[in-house]
């Protein structure tokens, strides 16, 4: 099998130096609370992610945000990243999702 | 770039509305495992299946994980064994030691179900294939994750009316072997006409031969999301309404083949196809009754539900070509009884009987499926309702199939419980007219003569 090859290609590529953009979607629902976004913005700046869009509305009273971020220079791998920033969430009371754009992109793009 | 509102739409999808991938389905060509010698043949598959597959769980679960999308089933399947263990078996008991192979390596890799305990007979039966057949119920009954499927008609060959008689037969005895449980045995068991080679979804898959030595099919869902999307067209004309399905099925779809794009990347397996259903499962509004009831229909079985499945059924795929360029298997609508709650309501309450559902599988993606009938049934009463059902397939060029489970000990009115995504059904009453001397005359049916369009 070919397999072990291509997990090690597949490796390299992500280890993101190769200027790979590899966009994630952070959606933040939840209650209104005073310094959500600072929060998500300070783990995203530990971990050099870079925001490339922030838009916010509030849907049947609950807050949404959505960030895209570029986490091609970030150097935690994803579970690590989404399970940081669901912790995160708890602790401010509201649910933070971290999910691979493309899913996005597929569905509503052609 | 992607906005807000689409994320949101995307991320409802998932938590409100059960959209899931429903399975990735690995398809495993076992020829190369042939031996004359039963322990070898077993552990040649054995290694066969757990080295290709090793990694399919842990990468299913990876892809749940990176897109937030649920990947609620990871299955295999596999040659048809009969062709398989054809060189090895000699009683129908060494075929079970391979059922049970099968289960040992299901087990190992910690997925769902492994389909492909099955012989393809439209035509003739070899001996492998009645010795295979004659090993189902048995099978069945020993093993937890193993599923049979039997080809018997096709449009081009016309149906084979032994095998039929006989599958009538196997499944009461199905059925008899594991009645401590409801007679779960049937649940796993289907008979087909126009089988599908690249199928991903149970009990029916199994790996054709026509296939790559392995390959990653993929069975999208969504029954939720539609009947989410409908809510908006209330009071609108069909053009519209076939508009918005259409669209659905686009997105739906398209999740599939992101899943099946990612899976077969990092499996480094081919992709073999996007089967774009539209199953149910017995979670609330998660359901193909329910978008009967949206689009205007009291229950599902009142007049004009053939109408409404057959426009849901063409839409579906009309915006799932659009959304995959390799778009196989049964892809369309199910009509399971046990999996649906709306069926079931609509079972209960009267509105659902068999004869409308066999209308209903004209033009459904398969067939009878999922749907309890009285212990007492006679077999060939149930040879009787799939030759109707084969016949359907066999005139119309579509795949039919045939789910029954012949709850023994229960009669009419009774409800069984099989758990999980098999769900529960209230037990449908059965034409009690006698077929017997129709179905007893064996050989076959020809093939129609619109099947000769060489």
């Amino acid at each position: 099998m070919g397999y072990k090859k291509y997990k090690d290609k597949h490796r390299k590529s992500r280890g993101g130096n190769e200027g790979i953009m590899r966009k994630i979607v952070i959606t933040v629902v939840g209650k209104d609370s005073v310094g959500i976004i600072a929060k998500v913005c300070t783990y995203l700046a530990d971990n050099e992610a870079n925001i490339l869009d922030i838009s916010q509305t509030i849907v049947d009273g609950f807050f949404n945000m959505m960030m895209i971020v570029d986490t091609a220079k970030c150097t935690i791998d994803f579970d690590s990243f989404a399970a940081d920033l669901e912790k995160i969430g708890t602790g401010l009371g509201c649910i933070i999702h971290a999910q691979r754009e493309e899913i996005f992109d597929q569905m509503h793009r052609i | 770039m992607i906005n807000i509102n689409e994320v949101l739409e995307t991320n409802n999808m998932i938590e409100k509305e059960n959209l899931d991938v429903r399975t990735i389905t690995i398809g495993i060509s076992l020829l190369e495992c042939i031996d004359s010698d039963l322990d070898a043949l077993n552990e040649k598959i054995y290694n066969r299946i757990t080295s290709v597959a090793k990694e399919l769980v842990p990468t299913g679960q990876a892809i749940e994980r990176e897109y937030g999308i649920p990947i609620v089933n990871k299955r295999i399947s596999v040659t048809p064994i009969a062709l398989i263990g054809g060189a090895a078996c000699k009683k129908p008991e060494d075929f079970v030691t391979i059922a049970k192979t099968l289960d040992r390596a299901a087990k190992t890799l910690g997925i769902n179900f492994i389909g492909g305990y099955s012989a393809l007979v439209s035509k003739g039966m070899t001996e492998a294939d009645e010795l295979l057949i004659r090993s189902i119920p048995q099978a069945l009954a020993e093993t937890e994750f193993v599923c049979s499927s039997v080809n018997l008609g096709s449009t081009k060959t016309g149906l084979n009316m032994d095998a039929v008689k006989m599958m009538g037969e196997i499944i009461l005895q199905a059925a008899e072997y594991t009645k401590e449980n409801d007679s779960i045995g049937c649940a796993k068991l289907v008979v087909f006409c126009n089988a599908p080679d690249d199928n991903p979804f149970m009990a029916g898959a199994f790996h054709g031969v026509t296939e790559a030595d392995a390959i990653i099919n993929v069975g999208v869902s969504g029954p939720g999301v539609m009947r989410k999307a409908l809510e908006a067209e209330h009071g609108t004309d069909f053009g519209s309404l076939c508009e918005t399905v259409k669209k659905t099925a686009f997105k739906i779809t398209r999740v599939g083949q992101l899943v099946a794009r990612e899976a077969s990347k990092r499996l480094n397996i081919p992709f073999g196809i996007i089967d774009l259903s539209l199953a149910p499962t017995p979670a609330i509004g998660d359901s193909i009754a329910d978008i009967f009831e949206e689009m205007g229909l009291q229950r599902a079985g009142a007049p004009g539900t053939t109408a409404a499945l057959a426009l849901l059924n063409d839409q579906v795929k009309k915006g799932g070509v659009m959304a995959s360029s390799y778009v196989g298997g049964l892809s369309g609508a199910f009509i399971p009884v046990s999996e649906d709650q709306g069926m079931i309501n609509a079972v209960v309450d009267g509105a659902l009987t068999l004869e409308k559902l066999e209308a209903m599988t004209c033009v459904c993606s398969v067939g009878l499926d999922m749907i309890a009938i009285p212990g007492d049934t006679k077999a060939t009463t149930i040879s009787g309702i799939i030759a109707d059902e084969m016949a359907i397939g066999m005139v119309n060029q579509k795949t039919t199939a045939v789910r029954l489970i012949p709850v023994i000990g229960k009669k009419v009115g009774d409800t069984v419980e099989f758990g999980g995504l098999l769900g529960y059904a209230p037990v449908m009453p059965v034409n009690s007219f006698d077929c017997s001397d129709f179905i007893n005359r064996g050989g076959r049916i020809p093939a129609p003569i619109h099947s000769f369009k060489n």
